[in-house]
């Protein structure tokens, strides 16, 4: 990562409609540099819009996110997305593809794929065909590819929502490690282990507002608020 | 029925016999209809891409348009490329009616449309699939269209050679353009329609096998390249 940092993502009173209904409704909050960052709540909570949302891939209907420096720089956002969406390539060509679109030149891509896959155990792999891979293995390659491009923020939607509990394991690990290198994750998350295992702050969205924020210890021991107790009292629904 | 079973017979010879009539004129049916597949593909797939993931006015109208001139008469085609080509239409002065060249202009506005057509349905339901994430990738326009025709490169092949069954298939066009013209212009399926209207029924036969075996040929690799795309 070299140039001017692409944080703080700052949501200016965001807001999204859709057929009458306030998906979004007013959210304002700055993400730093730093914390891992979960976005908890109940299905239908607007987690995932939120993400897309920052990422970019869907514009406010009022509000305003804004970064530091110009979002669609190359590599400094990046998303993985609750169902990985893997090209019609071998597992390699799928990692090299964002370079390549990038204009990396094919030495420099190639070694920094192949550099992605060693970091999520895909090494074996990188000649099969992306698409027989097994949900865990296609999870890690969708990250593989995100993290190719060094992105500054990774964002991930439920990123083990439908793996078994080992591959849910491995993609968390590979999501900590991540972290540890100096990349902001921003991340979806509906299960209280892996918030308290991944989590240093957490948001509790409800309804496309949120209600509560703060740091994860705090979150889990001393709730503020009666939505976020409920919530980890596994009684919350909307 | 002696006829035909002595018809078959002769065929037979003709084949195993390399006859160089039968030669001349298959050849001549594989250069003329490949020629306009390879024409139709280079225009159909860009603009079936384009149709797949742009928005712009009047894409819903070009959409209804092509569905339609899959159907197209081919009798209809050769009238019209006649028309442009005669002496006293617009482009009489390129001398191109009776020659190969006309069929191939025919033969490939028949199947622009089918592989048009087929080929926007193939990337736009790739498209819906790849849509968030090529976004999320910040994938400019051309790189878009790149990408969906290389992904759906197996799918695309079976229009491809949809498209040439179509042309090598179709005898109004050609008979029409082409004039059937002995050593010059003279293809299977126009060959087959002079030899039946004449009586040689053995040659004519032999003939129809040949365009046959050319079909079976062609969905054994559509069928081969479909199977081997499900991997993907």
């Amino acid at each position: 990562m070299t140039g001017p940092s692409l944080l703080p993502l700052t949501l200016d009173d965001i807001r999204l409609e859709r057929d009458g209904q306030w998906l979004i409704d007013g959210i304002s909050l700055d993400f730093e540099a730093g914390p891992l960052s979960v976005i908890v709540g109940p299905n239908g909570a607007g987690k995932s819009l939120l993400l897309r949302l920052c990422h970019g891939l869907i514009d406010p209907t009022s509000g305003h996110v804004g970064w530091a420096v110009s979002r669609d720089l190359p590599g400094v956002q990046a998303m993985v997305f609750q169902k990985p969406v893997l090209l019609r390539r071998p597992v390699l060509a799928n990692v090299e593809y964002p370079l390549k679109l990038r204009g990396v030149p094919r030495p420099k891509r190639r070694a920094r794929a192949l550099e992605a896959l060693e970091l999520t155990g895909l090494t074996a792999f990188a000649e099969r065909s992306a698409r027989v891979l097994s949900g865990g293995e296609q999870q890690r390659l969708a990250i593989a590819r995100a993290w190719v491009l060094e992105p500054e923020v990774l964002f991930l939607d439920e990123p083990t929502a439908s793996l078994d509990p080992a591959a849910t394991r491995e993609v968390e690990r590979l999501i900590r490690r991540i972290h540890a290198a100096g990349t902001k994750i921003i991340m979806t998350s509906h299960r209280l282990d892996q918030v308290r295992w991944l989590a240093d702050e957490v948001l509790l969205l409800l309804r496309g507002r949120v209600v509560e924020r703060a740091a994860a210890g705090r979150f889990f021991d001393d709730p503020q608020t009666r939505e976020a107790r409920a919530f980890i009292a596994g009684e919350l629904v909307i | 029925m002696n006829e035909f079973v002595s018809g078959i017979v002769d065929a037979a010879r003709l084949i195993r016999t390399l006859d160089p009539a039968l030669l001349e004129i298959i050849t001549l049916s594989l250069q003329v209809s490949l020629s306009a597949v390879a024409i139709a593909a280079l225009i159909g797939l860009p603009l079936g891409a384009l149709l797949a993931i742009t928005r712009f006015r009047g894409r819903m109208s070009l959409i209804v348009a092509v569905n339609t001139l899959m159907g197209l008469p081919p009798v209809v085609v050769g009238l019209l490329v006649y028309l442009m080509l005669s002496r006293v239409g617009p482009f009489g002065v390129l001398g191109l009616l009776f020659t190969p060249y006309a069929m191939i202009i025919a033969q490939a506005i028949l199947v622009t449309p089918i592989i048009t057509a087929v080929s926007r349905q193939i990337v736009a339901d790739l498209w819906q699939e790849y849509r968030e994430q090529l976004h999320s990738f910040r994938a400019r326009p051309r790189q878009i269209a790149a990408t969906l025709l290389w992904d759906g490169r197996f799918r695309l092949m079976t229009a491809v050679l949809a498209g040439f069954g179509r042309a090598v298939a179709e005898v109004g066009a050609v008979m029409i353009v082409g004039g059937n013209i002995e050593h010059s212009t003279r293809v299977l399926t126009t060959a087959i329609a002079l030899e039946t209207s004449k009586g040689n029924l053995s040659l004519a036969i032999g003939l129809g096998m040949i365009l046959i075996v050319l079909s079976l040929g062609v969905n054994l690799v559509v069928h081969l390249v479909a199977n081997a795309g499900a991997d993907e």
